[in-house]
């Protein structure tokens, strides 16, 4: 116990101040800034993706602290993460996901699969991306997207309707 | 009407108070608790956005489910918030407003315990039976308990009723009796299991398999889940409140004077941020039990309290 009290002083605190997002970040959709909750799910993703999601909720990035956080039903949440390429298993699965969501909600691609299909682009197993399920869909390319550029699109998210991102905070 | 009238003020403010004290409690929590992790908290206020946005999204009603699902997050708030008129928060003259003692608040708990269990096996969803009928389990394990320790304080007073309670043990004598220690201790335990807190539930899982608590809230989405949670702050703060009273009553004031009133308020938000330090260190060092060890904890909380309830008779008499 003392252990971890020494321990948890002595490495103090290790969340890195925010970088300056990029200005063409996804247009935010909820009325409350700094408030998003999100439900990722994985429709055939080679797990690089969740790598990096879960580097993303480590101490160093700490997206809570900008109100982001990922919650544990469709119920909660406020946006729809999507890794991987769709494969037509997973189709129903998302589509179900997304309509267990309450209004107002978005949809949110994570990496090159999700984006377009990535390597698997012209397998008859996948769907090509999230456009052919849910047409629009925001987009974060990258084969992985680094946690500082989805951290920058997720502030993009929930920034406040009319206003620009401070630089940062 | 003359009574009526300062009877309602009161009433509102206590309910006010506490119903403001819930969100401000829980984001101090997690601001401990973020820090205790070595990262950047967020801001204290970060409950009220996140319910502010909960409250103006759409409510959605699974298939299949009745009115039950429908009207379990009002009654819930509505109850819990009631029942914060039965704890003293910044004095013991508010007995005014309490309609009930100490075993009356026991019964309140319990029926908002029934209320979101029914309400979570309502929809149907596994996950929500399984949280409903851990709780219940949960709950039955803590009660015992809860009303031991609520007789052990209430000996040293001779009424349950939590207000007079308060007010005799705050004129004593600071040293704690060790029938007040051995009850402390079990209320510390009966907390930290009738609130879902590591190490009974994890308040920040995401495995739905572990949950308790947070299983019975899957369904419930926009106002509904704000009410709950907003709820479930408000029913962390009625026992801090109540610890507060029976344990640690210094500062509370006696009577009706604006200065007294003031100082309490700088007691009680003392106190408070000090029960917030120590409940995110316990969450920080701890892990959570096993479901099957559960019984065990709540059996040690039992114990303390028939310790606490005895050693009165053998020590103090």
């Amino acid at each position: 116990m003392y252990r971890i009290i020494l321990k948890i002083l002595k490495t103090g605190l290790l969340t890195e101040p925010l970088s300056v997002t990029s200005p063409e970040s996804p247009a935010p959709f909820l009325p409350v800034a700094k408030s998003l909750s999100i439900r990722h799910v994985d429709a055939g993703s080679c797990n690089a993706c969740e790598l990096e999601l879960h580097a993303l909720s480590g101490s160093y990035y700490a997206p809570e602290r900008q109100g982001i956080r990922f919650v544990s039903s469709p119920r909660h949440a406020d946006l729809l993460l999507v890794t991987g390429p769709v494969t037509c298993h997973m189709e129903q699965a998302l589509k179900d996901t997304h309509d267990a969501m309450a209004f107002p909600k978005a949809v949110l691609a994570v990496g090159d699969c999700a984006c377009n299909g990535g390597v698997f682009r012209g397998s008859p197993a996948v769907r090509n991306g999230v456009d052919a399920i849910f047409p629009g869909t925001a987009k974060i390319p990258g084969c992985p997207p680094s946690p500082n550029i989805l951290l920058s699109a997720l502030r993009g998210l929930s920034r406040p309707v009319s206003g620009d991102l401070p630089a940062s905070s | 009407m003359n009574t009526f009238l300062p009877f309602l003020g009161t009433s509102l403010f206590q309910m006010l108070l506490v119903g403001l004290l819930a969100p401000l409690f829980l984001g101090w929590l997690n601001i401990v608790k973020a820090l205790l992790s070595n990262r950047t908290p967020a801001s204290l206020f970060q409950p009220f956005r996140d319910w502010s946005k909960l409250l103006s999204k759409e409510s959605i009603v699974p298939q299949g489910s009745s009115d039950l699902f429908r009207w379990a997050p009002p009654a819930v708030f509505a109850l819990l918030l009631t029942s914060s008129l039965l704890v003293p928060a910044l004095g013991t003259h508010g007995k005014t407003v309490a309609f009930g003692d100490a075993l009356v608040l026991t019964g309140i708990m319990a029926l908002v315990r029934v209320l979101m269990a029914l309400g979570a096996i309502d929809t149907g969803t596994p996950f929500g039976n399984l949280g409903g009928r851990r709780e219940m389990m949960v709950g039955f394990l803590a009660e015992p308990a809860t009303v031991l320790v609520i007789f052990t304080a209430s000996i040293l007073s001779g009424s349950t009723m939590t207000f007079q309670t308060a007010d005799a043990l705050r004129s004593g004598t600071l040293l704690p009796t060790p029938s007040l220690v051995f009850g402390g201790l079990a209320f510390l335990l009966i907390l930290l299991g009738e609130n879902a807190r590591i190490p009974i539930d994890n308040p920040s899982t995401h495995l739905e398999l572990t949950m308790i608590h947070e299983a019975m809230l899957l369904e419930y989405s926009g106002p509904s889940l704000a009410l709950m949670e907003w709820g479930s702050a408000i029913k962390l703060v009625i026992y801090l409140l109540l610890g507060i009273a029976l344990f640690f009553p210094w500062g509370l004031a006696g009577d009706e004077g604006l200065s007294d009133l003031i100082r309490a308020g700088g007691f009680l938000l003392l106190k408070l941020l000090t029960a917030g330090f120590v409940l995110g260190l316990l969450e920080t060092l701890m892990a959570k039990l096993r479901i099957f060890r559960v019984p065990e904890f709540m059996t040690l909380a039992f114990l303390l309290a028939i310790l606490g309830f005895l050693s009165h008779f053998v020590l103090e008499v």
